[in-house]
């Protein structure tokens, strides 16, 4: 099949990126005058521009808009104000994931919801299973780019080339109609590297352009960065990732997303599942883990204890920042608190590693 | 990207240099190039034997994970234990460090592998 490629791929090479086959896209996996591991540095001590215009948007319009959107997602989105963004699973009715998603509030009948590329098909379709009277909905990926500008000195290297104050953009709140570089965007203080920084969503014959002018504006602060990169930094700050702390078969609630699933709300797809599945405790919970001997743990990697299965690893591996090798596991509950020496079978061999809470990055604010 | 005269090349890019009846194993600029950064090697025990074609390590970087094969047959005598501390020494200098060194039981082997100018001809097929 013949790979898809986002409005800025004239950027990846022209800044030689290393390009691979990501999903179905041909996207940089690092630029080969960095690599991952600097490219991770850069956006921890500096900042870093990547490329996300792969992922999906969906525009849900109409007086139904709010009611339907709190109806599919698992969070509560009635307390959000105009200009908020927040981050919800989306489930289906047994409590197994669909996706997980920003929802954009423009007002209470218009949101926007961006959603993982490889499941922007599935999760339109269950969009459009599920439409209510007043609502319309419109698949508008390919309407939109989307560029990342993360870390540190994203703020002051974006401000001049604004019309707004970045500064009255708090976390998790966005701004539709600005311009970027005299561009229109839509401005969002979000990300998924665990850093300060903004999502821009613009169009796509404008994509190039913005991305020059914003690499122009940090000259010497600023450098490309790879999916390679996008996902190191999300590991090691914790942010799960779809197909792999979430997935068909794996609730919020084991991935330990609580916070994120609003069992007082009325009504949504999953809460009775949910409901149950929180008043029984679940039969197996994601945990933190460093391995204390050597090796590095991978996503499907078998985890023991005393050489029985108790699940398996759903991501992990070097953590740049950090220096450590950590790792994320879907394992049986009892076992699921910090402190509990495991084993990670690697190559067929035990390795073992310890669980423990707060072994991931946070920044300082 | 670079490519060393005088030492004998495999498929699985792979470099031996011989001294006597010692052949040192590592991998060449190429592999380290497309491996990425390197952040874990596991190496083989000494005194171990192995066919030309074994796996006798592990070679991981950031995103993949790949086997360490020995070009040649014989047993292994010593191994480059720096490399557990420092595994990036190999994206850094892939020619300067090797993995680990074995005494040939078979030199005749060498005679399969690619020429430096070999080598090259053949990265260059790859990249196409």
């Amino acid at each position: 099949m013949e790979l898809r490629r986002t409005p800025l791929y004239p950027m990846h090479l022209k800044y030689d990126g290393n390009m691979i086959d990501f999903g179905g896209w041909e996207l940089p996996v690092e630029y080969k005058v960095t690599g991952i591991i600097e490219e991770h540095h850069q956006v921890r001590r500096q900042a870093g521009l990547f490329d996300v215009s792969h992922m999906g948007e969906v525009d849900i319009r109409g007086e139904q808009a709010e009611a339907f959107v709190q109806e599919l997602v698992t969070n509560d989105i009635s307390t959000l104000k105009e200009n908020q963004v927040c981050y919800s699973p989306m489930c289906y009715p047994d409590g197994g994931c669909v996706d997980d998603l920003l929802v954009y509030k423009h007002s209470r009948d218009h949101f926007f919801l961006v959603i993982n590329a490889a499941n922007t098909d599935k999760d339109f379709a269950w969009m459009q299973e599920h439409k209510i009277p007043g609502v319309s909905l419109e698949n508008v990926s390919d309407r939109y780019a989307e560029l990342a500008l993360q870390g540190p000195l994203a703020e002051g290297i974006l401000q001049p080339l604004c019309d707004v104050d970045l500064s009255t953009i708090r976390y998790y709140w966005f701004r539709a109609g600005a311009k970027v570089a005299g561009i229109d965007c839509i401005i969002s203080r979000t990300g998924y590297t665990g850093e300060d920084g903004f999502e821009l969503y613009t169009a796509p014959d404008k994509a190039c352009e913005l991305w020059e002018a914003i690499l122009e504006a940090g000259k010497g602060t600023v450098l490309p960065i790879g999916l390679g990169a996008r996902d190191t930094l999300r590991f090691e700050a914790k942010m799960p990732l779809y197909g792999h702390e979430l997935d068909r078969d794996i609730t919020p609630l084991e991935a330990r997303l609580d916070r994120f699933v609003r069992l007082d709300k009325s009504s949504f797809i999953g809460k009775e599942a949910l409901a149950r599945q929180k008043e029984k405790g679940p039969g197996r919970l994601l945990v933190e883990f460093e391995m204390t001997g050597r090796g590095i743990p991978r996503a499907h990697y078998e985890v023991q204890k005393n050489g029985q299965n108790i699940g398996w690893v759903t991501s992990g591996g070097y953590a740049p920042t950090l220096g450590k090798n950590l790792g994320l596991a879907l394992i049986k509950s009892e076992y699921a608190r910090p402190g509990v020496e495991i084993d990670i079978i690697i190559r067929n061999k035990t390795v073992k590693a310890r669980t423990g809470k707060g072994l991931f990055y946070r920044r300082s604010k | 990207m670079e490519i060393k005269a005088n030492l004998y090349y495999s498929d699985d890019h792979e470099w031996v240099r011989v001294e006597g009846d010692l052949a040192y194993i590592g991998i060449t600029d190429y592999a380290q190039h497309h491996l990425g950064d390197i952040v874990f090697v596991e190496l083989p025990e000494r005194g171990s034997e192995y066919a030309a074609g074994d796996t006798i390590g592990v070679i991981e970087s950031v995103k993949a994970v790949a086997d360490m094969h020995t070009p040649v047959s014989g047993t292994i005598t010593t191994v480059n234990e720096a490399l557990e501390e420092a595994p990036e020494s190999l994206n850094k200098d892939p020619y300067g460090q090797h993995i680990a060194v074995l005494k040939m039981s078979n030199p005749d082997e060498l005679k399969k592998l690619m020429t430096s100018e070999q080598y090259a001809a053949y990265c260059e097929q790859a990249e196409e």
